[in-house]
């Protein structure tokens, strides 16, 4: 029981990322049908950016979280404004195929500046404590991870509610059109939405720095993969789903791992995202729509 | 207006590919008509991982070749010649690397360096094999690399001046038993190479031979970051030491959750361990009671390591790590086998190679056997307070 | 009458440009006018014609956006492999194993997900051809990560020739025939064609097995030529690298599958000697072609005899 109550937390973690990583991938597909396979490697890029504020302008944690988001909030702006905006009306696997382009230009750029090597979060940066709860060994880093998550979650949750933005986002994502005639600027609303999801991607980046320590050029793709993966288990377009699923494949990913064996982890992974959507293909919080004629 | 635009813009995007096209044929003829010119030159193949998943190691290893080739050139050369190093990158693939040797090939290389894992020269030696020049593998250590498995026969072309993954873990499991004196063992590697599945698998063997027991055998995927789940499991199980073959991306990380965790006892491990990034990954405190097999210390005292690792850091600006030392030694041992040969051909130089004695290298002093491996000792570094002492 | 003569002439023409095709290059290669590095890439050519021309039938064609080719090719590949390197039977029969193991895992793998659309439907086969990695990354008897090592060189010439000839002309004749017009019906409007009393699902299938069964193909043409086979080199970026080839040519046209193919071949070859920024320029190569031409090189049009004439007209 101990083993399992020390699996969960282990999963928790893990989900955070999952979860904040997808939430990005689920904001952008909700307002314009893109799967957006650059956002793993936007996360990269925000590692790097809170990497070099930590080691070279000795900044704290926070603060280098926080210019992370900022740098990668302004490079996913940038990234829509050249390369998505003009293919908005073009085939969506155009806009697939420059995606791609655009994750393989962050990836190698990357590489060609700063080398294939990896690079070491410094140990000082983040000390380590671990509490001990009841035989639970969690550390202050599982907290700091989780934590973190659920902050920039709540914050997200109230912009989209609460916000004028979050109302425009919203009525983008239902009807462009309409929201055109409401006087619903769709450019920056598009814009809005790559900020946002973008930064919640740097502050993964930044998280999975702190928490595993090394960061390198290709360190997007995977979890980039799997964030995807996590955005159509909860229903890709959905907010709530995609923290739902991001946690849901953490835990799952541990638990196999725990009880399973790590080899088929991979596999049982998107074995349950086929299943899911088999049985319900729009996803665990995705409404079933019909065709039009 | 906008279809016209769009076009002339295609157009473009064609005349750039075949300019490319073109420009790329034409270093390809301005590099032969180099090489002619400069007959004095003898060219070494340096195909080596600088992109995808092990680049650290290709470039680290590309980077102690280089050294190895300017310090001899330095010296005046082979046989009167200097050597001129062609560096290409097969991206960690084989069919890459295969297609790189062909190309290398054509440019009259008289022998190649690298590539670095197992898998990468199994594409490159049929290429070398067929066009008789010869390959020198830095650190591929799998038994196949120099002999075919399914006939027994010695690949007459294929070097290396690295150990066998079965002599290290054999060396780690009795350093485990005699000298730790640990009769429970868990195994926590990676799968997704066949390096650390051999190295679980022959310590498994040669540890059990001895009398102890595997209590528990758990698995990660290179790419990996976390491993609490497997080691909580293993902690269930309360194994005497832990035996993690892999490659210090991982490996750094794993020791690191596994203190974490509570994990206290001796944790062991194969070259792959050997980098700087393990102690500024998992820090000082976490290594201490690690132990893994190596191909030399950059710590050893004796003097032609301590004026490599001045030469290479003076040149780098860091440490040399194994992969580094090994891509010298090779570049050296090509030398010698060179200067033996008295002839740059690369018939001759495989001849050469076949016959090298008590060679002197940075990795230990080495002869090659019938089998094409060198004959060397396998040394064991221990992690003390974030220091390497050997053992 | 007229048309008859013209579409013999047409194919006469045909066959013997293919046949000098073959006899050039089978010249070149026995006479060793062509070294072993042009020869490298001339078979990394056949088989990314044949990987994007099948992945065509499935994406272009019928309008199913498929991210698994590369699963495909690898139950090809290992299967061809464990015939003739382990079971010791001859190259054809390691070949039509390959065939028949893709084909096989193109329907189990088509009938359920292929219910789903759009981006659904393109994770749940990114999802599947990992699936078909893991599972061969845990078979120790094809040697697990490690893969095969030291398979004999079979793919030669001819055997590279045909099957790069029978996979388009299969394909081709399949587009023109009664079943193609079903398919590109069901890419037009699968409601419209169900009301036609088009089987959608059927069709959707079908394609979707021959795509799988000449990736098979590709897959032992490549396992036999490039002497080692792993897991790793079958992973989505594989399939990625695949669909890039066809959206590059132009999703349902074949020869614009072949002529990106051919220009992404050439391409990865002249930028080897700059490694470090070759992919930079590759990546901004596709984000531009898709920008200022997103239908791709192609469009949905064929490259034919009659645009050369066109071209020639315009000049004069």
């Amino acid at each position: 029981m101990l083993e399992f109550l020390q699996q969960i937390v282990n999963g928790l973690s893990l989900g955070a990322i999952y979860a904040l990583l997808a939430l990005g991938y689920t904001m952008v597909y909700g307002i314009i049908m893109l799967i957006n396979f650059a956002h793993g490697d936007i996360m990269m890029v925000g590692a790097y950016v809170g990497f070099f504020s930590v080691t070279m302008f000795g900044t704290n944690v926070l603060v280098a979280l926080l210019v992370a988001m900022f740098a990668c909030a302004l490079l996913g702006v940038l990234i829509e404004k050249v390369a998505y905006k003009p293919l908005r009306h073009s085939s969506r696997i155009a806009a697939l195929i420059t995606a791609i382009g655009v994750s393989l230009f962050l990836e190698y750029i990357m590489i060609y500046i700063f080398t294939p090597n990896q690079r070491v979060f410094p140990a000082e940066t983040f000390p380590l404590y671990n509490y001990h709860l009841a035989g639970l060994v969690i550390s202050n880093k599982d907290l700091f991870v989780f934590g973190s998550a659920i902050i920039l979650m709540i914050i997200l949750q109230y912009i989209i509610k609460m916000t004028k933005t979050g109302k425009a986002m919203r009525a983008v994502s239902i009807d462009q059109e309409a929201a055109v005639l409401m006087g619903i600027s769709v450019d920056r609303t598009i814009s809005i939405t790559f900020a946002i999801g973008s930064a919640l991607a740097a502050a993964a980046g930044v998280l999975i720095g702190i928490y595993y320590n090394t960061i390198n050029p290709l360190m997007g793709i995977i979890p980039g993969i799997k964030a995807f993966v996590a955005a159509v288990l909860g229903g890709i377009g959905i907010i709530p789903g995609a923290m739902v699923g991001g946690f849901l494949l953490g835990m799952l990913e541990t638990l196999v791992s725990g009880y399973g064996s790590s080899l088929y982890r991979d596999a049982v992974a998107y074995g349950v995202l086929i299943l899911i959507l088999l049985i319900k293909p729009s996803g665990l919080f995705g409404k079933n729509t019909g065709d039009k004629v | 207006m906008k279809g016209k635009m769009s076009k002339k813009l295609a157009i473009l995007m064609v005349m750039v590919f075949v300019f490319s096209i073109i420009a790329g044929c034409g270093t390809k003829t301005t590099d032969k008509s180099d090489q002619k010119a400069a007959a004095d030159k003898i060219p070494v193949g340096i195909n080596v991982e600088l992109s995808g998943d092990v680049a650290s190691y290709g470039s680290n290893c590309a980077n102690g070749a280089e050294l190895a080739i300017e310090e001899i050139n330095k010296a005046g050369g082979v046989l009167g010649k200097q050597l001129e190093p062609l560096k290409r990158d097969c991206q960690s693939k084989a069919d890459e690397a295969m297609n790189l040797s062909a190309a290398l090939v054509g440019e009259k290389i008289v022998a190649q360096i690298g590539p670095l894992t197992t898998g990468n020269v199994a594409g490159s030696t049929p290429v070398m094999m067929s066009k008789k020049v010869p390959l020198i593998a830095p650190a591929a250590t799998a038994v196949n690399v120099t002999v075919d498995e399914k006939t027994g026969k010695v690949n007459d072309y294929i070097f290396r001046v690295c150990y066998l993954d079965s002599d290290q873990a054999n060396r780690m499991a009795e350093f485990a038993k005699n000298d730790l004196k640990v009769k429970t063992v868990a195994i926590f590697g990676s799968t997704s190479d066949e390096y650390a599945k051999g190295l679980a698998k022959y310590f498994k063997e040669s540890f059990e031979k001895n009398g102890g027991t595997i209590v528990a055998e758990e698995g990660y995927v290179n790419g990996d970051k976390d491993f609490k789940a497997a080691l909580t499991k293993i902690k269930g199980k309360n194994p005497e030491f832990i035996y993690v073959p892999g490659y210090y991306t991982e490996v750094s990380v794993l020791i690191k959750q596994a203190r974490d965790l509570g994990i206290t006892t001796p944790i062991g491990g194969g070259d792959g361990w050997d980098s700087p990034d393990m102690i500024k990954v998992a820090g000082a405190a976490a290594l201490n009671n690690t132990y893994f097999t190596n191909h030399y210390s950059v710590e050893d005292p004796d003097p032609t390591i301590q004026a490599f690792v001045k030469a290479y850091t003076a040149k780098y600006n860091k440490a040399p790590d194994s992969f580094a030392a090994l891509g010298y030694d090779a570049a050296k041992l090509l030398a010698q086998a060179i200067k033996d040969a008295g002839a740059a051909d690369p018939v001759k130089i495989k001849d050469a190679l076949a016959k090298i004695k008590d060679f002197q290298g940075i990795t230990g002093k080495m002869s090659i056997n019938e089998q094409h491996n060198p004959v060397k000792k396998i040394v064991i570094i221990e992690y003390k307070d974030g220091k390497l002492v050997s053992r | 009458m007229q048309e008859m003569k013209k579409s013999w002439g047409k194919f006469i023409i045909e066959v013997l440009v293919l046949t000098g095709l073959f006899m050039l290059v089978q010249y070149a290669v026995s006479n060793e006018l062509l070294n072993s590095y042009y020869q490298i890439n001339l078979s990394s050519l056949c088989i990314n014609i044949m990987l994007a021309v099948s992945l065509n039938l499935i994406n272009g064609f019928t309008g199913q956006l498929s991210l698994g080719h590369a699963g495909f090719m690898a139950v090809g590949a290992y299967a061809s492999v464990v015939m003739t390197n382990m079971m010791g039977q001859p190259f054809i029969v390691g070949i039509i194993a390959a065939c028949l193991a893709a084909a096989l895992a193109g329907f189990i793998i088509g009938v359920p997900t292929l219910r789903l659309k759009g981006d659904y439907l393109a994770i749940a086969t990114l999802g599947f051809g990992e699936i078909i990695r893991v599972v061969l990354q845990n078979i120790d008897y094809v040697g697990g990560p490690a893969g095969i090592v030291g398979i004999t060189q079979l793919t030669t010439w001819p055997w590279l020739f045909g099957a790069t000839v029978l996979t388009v002309l299969v394909i081709v004749n399949l587009i023109n025939s009664s079943y193609g017009r079903a398919i590109i019906s069901v890419r037009e409007d699968e409601i419209a064609s169900e009301l036609m009393g088009i089987n959608i699902t059927r069709y959707k299938v079908l394609a979707f097995v021959i795509g799988a069964m000449f990736a098979g193909l590709a897959g032992a043409m490549y396992a036999h030529y490039f002497y080692i086979i792993k897991p790793g080199t079958f992973n989505f970026m594989k399939s990625f690298d695949i669909l890039v080839i066809v959206v590059l040519g132009g999703l349902g046209s074949t020869t614009g599958a072949i002529i990106a193919a051919a220009l992404i071949t050439v391409l990865t070859a002249a930028l080897q000697k700059w490694a470090a920024i070759r992919m930079i320029l590759y990546s901004l190569a596709l984000i531009l072609i898709m920008i200022y031409r997103p239908l791709g090189l192609m469009g949905n049009k064929e490259l034919t005899t009659k645009m050369f004439g066109k071209i020639w007209g315009e000049k004069k």
